[in-house]
């Protein structure tokens, strides 16, 4: 390749740990420097908006682009960068399929609005002051992003090339994906850069007969490092779960949260989780499978913990619609 | 909407080695009971996945009606008893998204239970009359999404499967 790689990253409803995962590529940030230039980095270069909508239609190559998408700013930009990026890859979990922020899709706006601006502990001068987005003042009229009824993914409003998911991206993935690009050898547009196996694959645990006895809560137990932790009792979503990962939360003692999302073909992760968990529960007396089941504490959390924006439902029904 | 003119659309789901047969031995009986339940065979209730569930609320199911064999009569041994622990996670799930549980349903129904299956769906139709009908978030999150001009793909499904949902929103509008 005799140009330099053009690249842009952008941060939506995201924690900014996707951010540092580009970081945590480490000394191999340089050799990604040598071969591309980046354009729009908000989170570590001082660019404007105003930079990008001078650019050229496809003037960019790849487009990183983080985070699920919650206001109308994020919706601008998701489709001012989608104009000017020949690629764009939904990056990490929150832009591929809603991730952590997608959880609020489980309350209404209202609820979430009243929380922060008045409810919450820590809100200062709970008089339910609210910020609008539109106001005029002596200098012109001041506006603020519009807050959406629900997070989306990043696919709701653009197309989108490719799928980089994780929470965050492991930097080997992100590496791989990069060199793909270099390449110029592309994988089918909609491909999700990771392998098509579960994190099960990935991990080195001993895995036997998967009957659970009773559910516990991480904190709750020493897990044995060696043994399956679902045959331990602890709810792990590696069964479902695509791999790519290295499974480096198991390695660690705690359970697969299910970041990766599906793998190919499923149409719903966490009613496919929810499957495969309950079946491990199962009991010829009633009684006992309801209380095993009962055990799990948020199912909606556990299972949705990353994939509620692109379930069948999306989140809970409105309060004003029923 | 919670006026006699509500006629609930429930999905059932039937083995069809106890169930589906109950099913059918209550038509040959002309057994008369509400036309409101469509009904899919399936070889066990321990096929039934929760994806089967939602995908029925999220494409405007105003109920659900899984039914398989007693407890110790699966054709397969235990296969219900997986639908039943599954069904107790399904109704956990259901209820944090907001769906009554009215909604849902997993029953057992034997070959020679024509009866008990009229009885079943008749009570579950009037139910969910009561509690009016279910409108999938989806679907409106579609309609406010701003700045959409055509109903956007909802992430992750494959083409086909944005058919069927746009098919099925289609007839939610009837």
């Amino acid at each position: 390749m005799s140009e330099k790689l053009k690249l842009a990253f952008y941060w939506a409803a995201s924690c900014g740990g996707c951010d540092v995962a580009v970081l945590d590529t480490d000394e191999k940030l340089l050799e990604i420097a040598k071969i591309a230039d980046i354009y729009f980095w908000p989170v570590a270069m001082d660019f404007k908006y105003k930079d990008i909508k001078a650019l050229d239609k496809d003037f960019l190559d790849v487009c990183f682009f983080n985070g699920a998408v919650r206001n109308s700013e994020q919706e601008e930009i998701a489709r001012l960068l989608r104009e000017k990026s020949k690629l764009m890859i939904a990056f990490g979990s929150c832009a591929c399929f809603g991730g952590i922020p997608a959880l609020a899709n489980l309350y209404d706006p209202e609820e979430i609005l009243s929380w922060v601006y008045s409810g919450s502990f820590s809100t200062v001068g709970k008089n339910g002051t609210r910020p609008l987005t539109r106001v005029s003042v002596p200098e012109g009229e001041l506006t603020l992003p519009e807050f959406y009824t629900a997070v989306y993914t990043l696919k709701d409003f653009v197309e989108v090339d490719y799928f980089l998911p994780g929470c965050p991206p492991p930097p080997e993935l992100i590496l791989g994906a990069v060199e793909t690009l270099v390449s110029g050898v592309l994988p089918p547009r909609g491909s999700v850069l990771a392998p098509d196996k579960t994190v099960c694959d990935q991990c080195p645990r001993e895995k036997q007969d998967k009957k659970v006895a009773a559910f516990r809560r991480p904190h709750e137990v020493i897990p044995d490092p060696d043994r399956c932790l679902l045959e331990q009792g602890i709810v792990c979503c590696g069964p479902g779960t695509r791999a790519g990962c290295g499974a480096r939360c198991v390695q660690a003692n705690m359970p697969c949260r299910g970041c990766f999302g599906p793998t190919d073909g499923v149409v719903d992760h966490g009613a496919k989780l929810a499957a495969v968990i309950a079946t491990t529960a199962t009991s010829k007396d009633e009684n006992e499978a309801a209380e095993r089941i009962g055990q799990i504490v948020d199912p909606a959390g556990t299972f949705y913990r990353f994939g509620l924006a692109a379930s069948l439902l999306r989140g809970k029904s409105l309060k004003e619609e029923n | 909407m919670k006026n006699g003119d509500f006629e609930p659309r429930i999905v059932g789901i039937l083995c069809n080695w106890c169930s589906y047969a109950g099913a059918d031995l209550a038509g040959i009986s002309r057994i008369k009971y509400p036309a409101n339940i469509r009904i899919i065979r399936v070889m066990c209730s321990g096929r039934v996945e929760p994806t089967f569930v939602l995908k029925a609320f999220a494409e405007g199911a105003d109920g659900v009606l899984v039914s398989g064999c007693h407890p110790g009569d699966c054709h397969y041994g235990e296969g219900n008893y997986k639908a039943y622990a599954r069904k107790v996670l399904i109704e956990k799930l259901l209820h944090q998204f907001g769906i009554e549980k009215e909604r849902f349903k997993l029953t057992w129904v034997s070959a020679n239970e024509g009866e008990r299956f009229a009885q079943i769906v008749s009570e579950m139709v009037s139910e969910i009359k009561e509690i009016g009908p279910y409108r999938p978030p989806r679907e409106r999150m579609r309609e406010l999404q701003p700045g959409a001009g055509t109903p956007p793909a909802p992430g992750w499904l494959a083409e086909e499967e944005l058919e069927t949902a746009v098919a099925g929103g289609a007839v939610a509008g009837e």
